[in-house]
């Protein structure tokens, strides 16, 4: 296992672009750092909750918003790092086990965000490994435009998930797009959308 | 298994007098999600909130998913608690932040250890710092000493959170429930 046996070459914002192409009814959460600036550049959304913060935490936001709304499919946007500060939240959301959440990883083996140190899934931990491991019952490995493709119409349908994809995108720089860093205000239209209205 | 966590007092804990009171607010309060990370002293409501079919009740690895979870209920229109012992406090701190970036509510049951009559050294660091480290990132804490004031307590708590748009921790103390006893 290493370095060299990844293929680390997608375009991220290309392939975020082409995995919300047509996203239809679904509902994102984003990790810190570069996923949501890539969810951000393939067009701002009512359905999407932007995190600026709280490492570790997106993958099981997508686990409460999946099990409140069932039909809905809920994808998660994050990196590897973001990913692996609540690698314990891969166990919890394979035993809970909502059908309509996908994960996933924009895998650069890099932390994008902090200098470019190499990450743990750099360095060989394999985390659709992990995830299999942990019980879901569907992981995908997405180095080619064909694999992203079959992976948009994974996450566009709710009833096979948990899922988790990995989706290894080349390491460099990419201009950043930033969503609105107001918290408050991303929760409160994102609850609008659901029909939520503030009181 | 960690001693600390560990479900020595399983038998004893069906007779935990806490545990009605504290469903009955949770589901009148329209809780849906409970999560929780196993806890001797909340064993009995953990049973009663994953038997009740109104609820959803999810069990974590560590304390802080419980906050993520809760983050994603409400963003998805749903009311979520999560039951926790104090030595989890700690583990919380960071994620605390997402619910003060966001103004999102949050409810928590803490059993408390590290205080009265505490036989475990090890537990006593944590469950002294408790209420100081949530209180560090903002969360209203509310410590019940006397079994007759749960009940309304608690509903204050969850009226607060998911009405007042507040995070609310409701400490249960080791005297109201009792000191762990050490037994084999």
């Amino acid at each position: 296992m290493g370095e060299m046996m990844r293929e680390y070459r997608l375009e991220r914002r290309a392939a975020v672009a082409e995995l919300l192409k047509d996203r239809g009814e679904m509902l994102i959460v984003t990790g810190l750092g570069s996923p949501s600036y890539d969810v951000f550049a393939a067009g701002d959304h009512d359905a999407n909750f932007y995190l600026w913060g709280a490492m570790g935490g997106a993958a099981l936001t997508g686990l409460g918003l999946a099990v409140a709304h069932p039909e809905r499919p809920v994808a998660v946007f994050t990196g590897d790092g973001e990913l692996l500060m609540g690698l314990g939240g891969l166990a919890t959301i394979a035993v809970r086990a909502p059908r309509n959440l996908s994960i996933v990883v924009l895998d650069n083996g890099h932390y994008g965000e902090t200098g470019g140190q190499l990450s743990h899934s750099g360095a060989g931990v394999d985390l659709a490994a992990v995830a299999k491991a942990a019980g879901f019952p569907e992981v995908m490995d997405v180095s080619t435009h064909e694999g992203l493709i079959e992976a948009r119409s994974a996450v566009a349908t709710p009833g096979s998930g948990p899922r988790l994809i990995v989706v290894r995108i080349a390491h460099e720089h990419t201009p950043r797009a930033l969503p609105s860093r107001d918290g408050a205000w991303i929760k409160s239209r994102f609850r609008a959308h659901l029909g939520f209205v503030p009181q | 298994m960690e001693i600390a966590r560990s479900t020595e007092a399983v038998g004893e804990d069906a007779g935990s007098p806490w545990a009605p009171i504290i469903f009955e607010a949770l589901k009148d309060a329209d809780v849906k999600q409970v999560t929780y990370v196993p806890d001797a002293g909340h064993t009995r409501l953990i049973g009663m909130c994953s038997d009740a079919p109104e609820m959803d009740a999810m069990v974590l690895t560590t304390e802080e998913e419980g906050i993520a979870v809760a983050a994603g209920a409400w963003l998805g229109g749903q009311r979520s608690a999560m039951l926790m012992q104090s030595s989890g406090v700690g583990n919380c701190v960071n994620m605390l932040s997402l619910l003060a970036s966001c103004r999102m509510p949050f409810l928590t049951i803490v059993t408390m250890r590290g205080e009265y009559q505490e036989f475990n050294p090890w537990q006593v660091p944590m469950g002294q710092a408790t209420q100081q480290a949530l209180e560090l990132m903002n969360v209203i804490v509310t410590r019940i000493d006397r079994l007759e004031d749960l009940d309304s307590l608690v509903r204050s708590a969850a009226a607060m959170a998911f009405d007042g748009d507040q995070a609310v921790a409701v400490l249960l103390s080791q005297r109201l429930l009792g000191a762990k006893k050490w037994v084999k």
